[in-house]
């Protein structure tokens, strides 16, 4: 019987082992590097859609609301604060209120029940992150939350993953700023970032831990 | 019962002889000093019955199949996204709430109907934990388990929902119709048929709004009764002084005190306070030391007698000879006295002592004891400088036993045509000779208001669900007299009603506990009523409401003179007390307390039958096995007066010959999903002549064995054989005197390491290095602290099976000791928590680095990295590792999860946990600091162990300040840790202990260290 495959197909079959793991190996290293990264996961810059359609855009880029007149509680607690919706009421019984969009707002004063809105930024139940920490020591709100007067519906500007924390707390210089600007949203790095950042370290006692308690507890 | 045929002890106690000469040697339990080999399987192995898995080939196999499969699950999780989740605000945020930051307010809790000052943390409206309130006469900032347990009491699921009738739900509508017209009737007769039944009361509005009842029905009465009865202390103020005071203690003022079985620490009104103030005076320190000295005469082995100085064991029966030999060498006119070896030496030490000198007497002990304390309190002059009197705080100050007497009588006789039975479980607790259930049966309507669908709400037509005192307005009075206003916390979780709410339908129809509460204080506080009233609510007490204190003289009569009650012959004593965890029932359904460790047996989820070791070789020896999964004891029938229970034997150290001590609050048949059936019911042998003690005994072993969780030899660290143990020297007690002499003792009876013996390079902390003291001194042995921290970081309850296996996971442990003969120990209580070693062996040995040091020198614990190997725990010689053998937290129940402290990670099964010195609370601090622009200050950071302990045992703080009071403690001679010599540099560390042993009386510590 002829030989069905020529001489050359037993160095094929060789080089397809090395490639083939090659490929597994690749494709393992994805999954395990890459995949847990990637923005499928982490659900980076993706854009929720809310009960109400909330505009950062309109409030914070359109009439350039402070940060602090919703979320109170930022410079005082762990939690930055979801208005209740009082706040909301506090403009929108005046203005815009026959607007069919912001029903669910007046149905929420009416009946006494919560707006639910969908939490953008979540870290898991075992991350104890403090809002108050951070903004009270030169860290800004635009530096994890992004451009936030550009966003319609709010978006995840970072990864939120534990390398990205530690990145700054490692070396808070890259991110620190004067503590007037901390609210601002058109605050840019300077070109000598790092030279005010070591000053802003010096300044404001910037101390940050890489203790796992520091977070995790 | 010649106590020359038998022997001393039951099992062989080599070890105490041979630990002889001049050495102490301090033990945990019997089986420890017998070196029984299951003692010592606990001893090598941690968890005994899991290390033995292994062996056995087939459960090899399936455990690497089980491997497999996990291993390739656990790899496929981190391809899930988190769930999405929703945010709910507030439509209208309340006033001074900022999300994230717990607010804390200042309210009471009744115990045994006193009040007890607390601050409640809420969390966006969730009580979460407990502490003492510092402005409270009767807490001074201490709280104790019941008080740390009272917001699970809140949570507890199998608290009562819904009104019902017969067992079928109806509506708040529905009862008041059906009452409409029974009231209607008594209204016409003047309430002749009407009967009120509730708890021992101290509440002004309750007792205003009773008053007026009263009025409208002058016919009706009112009985208030506890199981707990004070009756014994009422009678005895009657008989000396002609009225019912209340003998209020200044501990603080007293050098020298004695104690006829009253147990200060936990079984007193004002125990708080009186252990604040005991403690605050057993704190030596090397320059001149000072202490106080406490001599406690007990039947019982009691947490009083424990922490005391000298500590004689009488049988209950026996103490009121040895208070009248006592009263007579102090020169009081009282006759019957029996001669004691103590009498003489304890009667010139009080009379040293004079107006510094104090005696208190227990609620077990008769009126006439209570009389006799009362006058040699008077002969020696302490009254007025260690004892005051006051006007009692119960609004109904009767005989209780009486009153609740007087009314099974009226039902039995068919007069009472409506009951309204309030917070009170006589269906239970009730004395047993009553005959309770036929005798309510004859009312033909019987209401219940109560927490709980109980064994009395079962009897009862109707029942009516009560609000918890954390969801409803009321008052308090402290023993003292101090008012408080008991405020919620949080609005009712189900549709209940407040007792005083319900008491006021009665009259006005409906109105809400807070304008009840109000009115009745407005017209207390009169002008400027706002100020007064906010103020009052700020801080937890009503400013003024202390009662004056009364002159008061010791009228001797007939008590005096009065012969002893002869002992009924034949058969043994037995005491009935309440328990240190459950109290008399009704904390029964708490899993908190059930898991407790009591505090001497150190038995969980259980009531026993203790006796002394003679007692039991007279009883024909009791075999106590220990196995893996926990120890199994002989049963017994106790017979008393035609009534028995069978309940399971117990050798105490320590406890009275001829005597049988038997715990309430157990047995209970309808306490909820945690405390039904758990244990035998005491109260079936109860009667209301011999409510505390009674002769007349009879034992007889069934040949039945019960199985008992009990957790004195878990988690033992490792010194075999026992002369190590003595080199290794875990306890280190001294005397005064020898700390006197050598104010160094403490520390020479331990080699401290030599420095430098490491390999690895030391931590440098640049910041902050936390560190604890714990003062064995000072440390009453109450729990308080383990209970607090079992509240403060989510620390499961894992049931009577897994503790008798080693796996109770609370993070702090009350290592109780004993060292000298089994008959008359002395006791020691060592808190052991996580050492946070700065050379920590756990650290070195985990694979994945999931317990690390942190830059403050914490043993972080990091739960999400935790794959729950388990070598961390295998390499913690101090053994304070806890592991989640099994789901353990309760992840469904709707209601703990507004119990949970938001603050700490709710653990899963396979992750292994310990104290983490409350990081929680140093991160706050420290945020809250650096937010403020300042350093951290000694006192920022209190644990919840230290913010609980009413005896201020713990400290903790920073040991990088030398001015910190920690830091100041280690330096202090006292200070030494344990283990050092395995290099490990603990960072909690003790403070020896000092008796102050009275020279004259033999057989004290030094005297027998002397004599060998």
């Amino acid at each position: 019987m002829a030989q069905v495959f020529p001489r050359a197909a037993n160095d094929f079959a060789r080089a397809s082992l090395i490639v083939g793991g090659l490929v597994a190996a690749s494709v393992l290293g994805t999954l395990v590097f890459v995949f847990p990264r990637s923005s499928y996961v982490t659900r980076q810059k993706e854009a929720r859609a809310q009960p109400v359609p909330f505009y950062h855009l309109h409030h914070v880029g359109g009439m350039g609301i402070d940060c602090r007149y919703c979320h109170t509680s930022v410079d005082k607690s762990a939690v930055a604060g979801i208005p209740p919706t009082k706040t909301c009421m506090n403009c929108h019984s005046e203005i815009f209120k026959e607007s069919p969009t912001l029903e669910p707002v007046r149905a929420s004063w009416r009946e006494g029940t919560s707006i639910e809105w969908v939490k953008v930024h979540d870290l898991p139940d075992f991350v104890y992150f403090n809002h108050s920490a951070h903004v009270n020591k030169g860290v800004g709100c635009t530096s994890c939350h992004g451009p936030v007067d550009k966003m319609a519906f709010v978006w995840q500007e970072q990864s939120l993953l534990m390398e990205w924390c530690l990145e700054c707390h490692r070396a808070p210089e890259r991110q620190l700023r004067p503590k007037s600007e901390v609210y601002s949203v058109q605050w840019q790095p300077p070109s000598n970032q790092l030279e005010l950042g070591r000053k802003l370290m010096l300044a404001y006692d910037v101390r940050p831990q890489v203790t796992c308690s520091t977070c995790h507890r | 019962m010649s106590q020359e045929r038998v022997p001393a002890i039951p099992v062989s106690f080599e070890g105490v002889r041979r630990a002889g000469g001049g050495r102490r040697r301090y033990w945990k339990s019997l089986d420890e000093l017998a070196d029984t080999p299951a003692f010592l399987e606990f001893l090598h192995r941690e968890f005994p019955e899991q290390a033995s898995m292994f062996g056995d080939p087939k459960g090899r196999r399936e455990f690497m199949t089980l491997m497999g499969a996990s291993l390739a699950l656990a790899g496929l999780t981190a391809c899930t996204k988190q769930p999405e989740e929703t945010i709910l605000p507030y439509v209208r945020q309340p006033e001074q709430l900022v999300p994230g930051r717990p607010l804390y307010f200042a309210t009471a809790t009744g115990h045994d109907g006193y009040a007890r000052g607390i601050l409640v943390e809420s969390h966006e409206g969730r009580p979460t934990k407990v502490e003492g309130n510092p402005d409270h006469p009767a807490s001074l900032g201490g709280s104790d388990v019941f008080g740390q347990a009272h917001v699970l009491g809140l949570c507890d699921p199998d608290r009562s929902k819904a009104v019902l009738y017969l067992g079928q739900q109806r509506t708040w509508g529905d009862f008041r119709a059906a009452l409409r017209e029974p009231l209607r009737k008594q209204q016409a007769k003047g309430g002749s048929g009407l009967r009120f039944l509730t708890g021992r009361n101290t509440s002004p509005t309750l007792a205003a709004l009773m008053r007026g009842l009263l009025a409208d029905f002058p016919s009706a009465k009112w009985a208030s009764w506890e199981p707990a009865s004070r009756d014994n202390a009422r009678a005895g103020a009657v008989l000396a002084f002609g009225e019912p005071v209340e003998p209020q203690y200044r501990f603080d003022r007293a050098d020298v005190i004695l104690s006829l079985e009253a147990d200060f620490v936990s079984g007193h009104p004002a125990s708080l306070r009186l252990v604040r103030e005991f403690a605050a005076r057993r704190k030596p320190t090397g320059e001149k030391p000072q202490m106080n000295r406490a001599y406690v005469v007990e039947g019982s082995p009691s947490s009083s007698g424990a922490s005391a100085d000298h500590r004689l064991a009488l049988r209950s029966s026996e103490i009121e000879g040895f208070a009248r030999a006592l009263a007579a060498e102090l020169g009081v006119a009282v006759r019957g006295g029996v001669a004691h070896d103590w009498v003489a030496p304890v009667a010139r030490d009080l009379k040293r002592a004079g107006s510094r000198a104090l005696v208190i007497v227990g609620e077990s002990q008769p009126p006439a004891v209570h009389a006799i304390g009362h006058a040699i309190n008077e002969a020696l002059g302490a009254a007025s400088s260690t004892v005051s009197y006051t006007a009692p705080a119960e609004s109904a100050p009767g005989v209780e036993a009486k009153s609740l007497a007087a009314l099974v009588a009226e039902m039995r006789q068919g007069t009472v045509e409506l009951l309204v039975i309030l917070g009170s479980n006589p269906m239970y607790a009730a004395p047993a000779d009553l005959e309770i259930a036929a005798a309510l049966d004859e009312v033909p309507f019987r209401v219940h208001h109560g927490l709980a669908n109980d064994e009395t709400a079962a009897r009862c037509h109707w029942h009516l669900p009560a609000s918890h005192p954390l969801e409803s307005w009321g008052d308090l009075r402290a023993a003292d007299g101090t008012a408080s206003i008991v405020q919620p916390l949080i609005a009712p979780l189900y549709h209940t009603l407040s007792d005083l709410e319900l008491l006021a339908a009665f009259r006005e129809g409906e109105q809400k506990g807070h304008a009840i509460v109000r009115a009745h204080w407005a017209g207390e506080l009169g002008g400027d009523f706002e100020t007064r009233w906010n103020r009052a609510l700020h801080d937890g007490v009503v400013a003024g409401t202390a009662f004056e204190v009364k002159a008061a003289r010791v009228k001797l009569g007939a008590w005096a003179n009065a012969p002893l009650k002869p002992e009924p012959d034949g058969g043994l004593e037995i005491a009935f007390r309440t328990d240190p965890c459950v109290f008399d029932g009704r904390f029964a359904n708490l899993g908190w307390l059930q898991e407790l460790p009591k505090p001497l047996t150190k038995i969980t989820w259980d009531n026993v039958a203790l006796v002394s070791p003679r007692t039991a070789a007279e009883l024909g020896g009791v075999a106590v096995e220990q196995t893996a999964s926990g120890h199994v004891t002989d049963l017994a029938e106790l017979s008393l007066g035609g009534r028995s229970v069978v309940a399971p034997l117990w050798v105490l150290p320590g406890h009275a010959d001829g005597a049988v001590t038997v715990h309430l609050g157990y047995g209970r048949s309808r306490a909820g999903r945690v405390g039904s059936g758990v244990g035998f019911n005491a109260y079936a042998l109860r009667t209301s002549d011999a409510p505390w003690a009674s002769g007349g005994l009879r034992v007889r072993k069934t040949g039945g064995r019960a199985r008992i969780a009990c957790t004195q030899d878990h988690w033992t660290i490792e010194a075999t054989p026992h002369e190590q143990a003595a080199e290794r020297h875990l306890v280190r007690a001294v005397t005064l005197a020898e700390f006197a002499k050598d104010p160094h003792a403490i520390q020479k009876l331990g080699h401290e390491p030599q420095p430098g013996l490491s390999m690895f390079p030391p931590f440098e902390y640049k910041g902050h290095a936390w560190g604890m003291t714990v003062d064995m001194s000072s440390c009453v042995g109450c729990n308080a602290c383990v209970t607090a921290c079992q509240a403060e970081n989510n620390i499961p309850v894992v049931g009577k099976d897994q503790v008798g296996r080693g796996r109770e996971m609370q993070w702090i442990r009350v290592d109780r000791y004993y060292e000298g003969p089994p008959e008359s120990p002395e006791t020691y209580h060592q808190p052991v928590l996580c050492m946070h070693c700065e050379k920590a062996p756990c650290e070195v040995v985990c694979p994945v680095a999931a317990t690390v040091h942190s830059e403050e020198g914490l043993n972080d614990m990091v739960y999400n990295r935790c794959v729950g190997t388990r070598y961390c725990s295998n390499n913690c010689p101090y053994k304070v590792r806890r592991f989640n053998f099994f789901l353990y937290q309760d992840w469904e129940t709707p209601s703990f999860k507004i119990l949970r402290n938001p603050e700490v990670t709710v653990r899963s099964r396979g992750v292994m946990e310990k104290c983490t010195y409350c990081v929680q609370r140093i991160s706050r601090a420290r945020i809250d600091a650096k937010n403020q622009g300042r350093d951290m200050r000694d006192g920022d950071v209190v644990t919840a162990c230290e913010a609980a302990c009413p005896a201020q045992a713990i400290v903790f703080g920073d040991v990088n300040d030398p001015e910190s009071r920690v830091s100041k403690l280690k330096a202090g001679e006292r200070n030494y840790g344990l283990l050092t010599e395995l290099q490990t540099k603990p960072r909690t560390t003790y403070l020896g202990a000092v008796r102050n042993p009275n020279p004259e009386i033999s057989g004290t510590p030094g005297e027998k260290r002397h004599h060998g």
